[in-house]
């Protein structure tokens, strides 16, 4: 079969002048600047269509996250200062969702909305020690980093790239300290993938 | 043992007949598979669809799930995932199918791609 062709907006994406004018509105998100943000034309938000789906991906799979640390806090088989760990980990994957779906707002998308813990089907039947709580978040955490790393070369917007990474350094200080609560080797190679 | 290794050296012949991938080793496809794990898991749906049945399944086709307008027009145009259509969409999902939700650069390495079609295939049946 040849490749799928589903006329998009990939040609818009490429645009030069659009990408200048975006990344304006982007930086303005990322400073906090609603008002300047807001102040950009329509070309200019259209132009973000596939960031906002990259962003509305990422968000889904923060919202997720949040679920999964909550099931972990309340399930009784985190002590201290493991709990502590997943109830500050859980704060900044809430940081992280409030900050994309303010940028899916803004760019003109709608944000995916949270499901509830339950929704998401956790295999909460394999959870049975601290350990496996431990190891469910790292797991959690290594394809978290993985996604923003695949997710920051599509970006058309540089400035939003740069939040991604943000966010992916973020994810991959999880995920280490997870290692090493776990008892392994805390950063086991000198790329991440 | 030795039929199941035939079967499993019969199925690594076939990725490599339809996609011209080297073969593939499914415990390297399954590391690999580490990197989904932020949307994906074999058998129930998360921020992108279920593994399970993945070969032989026509794209968009997972019940319930919300899939892009692109992925449910790819699948109604008749996309249908198999080792050629996977190696192409892991390589570069959103040029395979632009406006599909899997904002992912892709598998770019040819090995990398064979394991984890390797993996899958064994996982997912």
């Amino acid at each position: 079969m040849s490749k799928v062709i589903v006329p998009a907006f990939t040609l818009a994406r490429r645009s030069f002048i659009s990408h200048t004018m975006l990344s304006a509105t982007a930086i303005a998100l990322l400073a906090g600047k609603e008002a300047l943000a807001a102040s950009n034309d329509s070309s200019a938000q259209n132009a973000g269509t596939g960031d906002v789906e990259i962003l509305n991906t990422a968000l889904g799979a923060e919202q997720e996250a949040i679920a999964a640390y909550q099931l972990g806090a309340e399930s009784g088989l985190l002590k201290k200062p493991a709990r502590d760990l997943a109830v500050t980990f859980q704060g900044h994957h809430k940081a992280h969702a409030d900050l994309l779906a303010k940028t899916v707002k803004k760019l003109g998308g709608a944000p995916v909305e949270a499901k509830t813990v339950a929704q998401y089907h956790f295999p909460a039947d394999k959870l049975k020690t601290g350990t496996d709580v431990l190891r469910f978040a790292a797991m959690l955490e290594k394809g978290a980093v993985a996604a923003y790393l695949g997710a920051i070369p599509l970006f058309a917007n540089r400035d939003l790239a740069k939040a991604a990474g943000s966010i992916l350094g973020d994810e991959a200080m999880h995920w280490a300290v997870l290692r090493q609560a776990l008892g392994e080797a805390p950063v086991p190679d000198a790329f991440v993938s | 043992m030795l039929v199941a290794g035939l079967a499993a050296l019969g199925s690594l012949a076939v990725v490599m007949a339809a996609t011209g991938l080297p073969a593939g080793d499914t415990a390297r496809g399954e590391r690999i598979y580490d990197r989904c794990l932020a949307c994906h898991a074999i058998d129930r749906d998360r921020t992108g669809p279920r593994h399970a049945k993945l070969f032989g399944r026509r794209a968009g086709s997972v019940p319930g799930f919300p899939y892009s307008p692109a992925m449910k027009r790819a699948g109604e145009a008749g996309l249908v995932w198999n080792d050629n259509t996977l190696d192409q969409f892991i390589e570069n999902p959103t040029g395979f199918i632009p406006g599909t939700r899997m904002g992912y650069a892709g598998v770019k390495d040819p090995q990398e791609r064979a394991d984890l079609l390797a993996y899958l295939k064994q996982a997912t049946q």
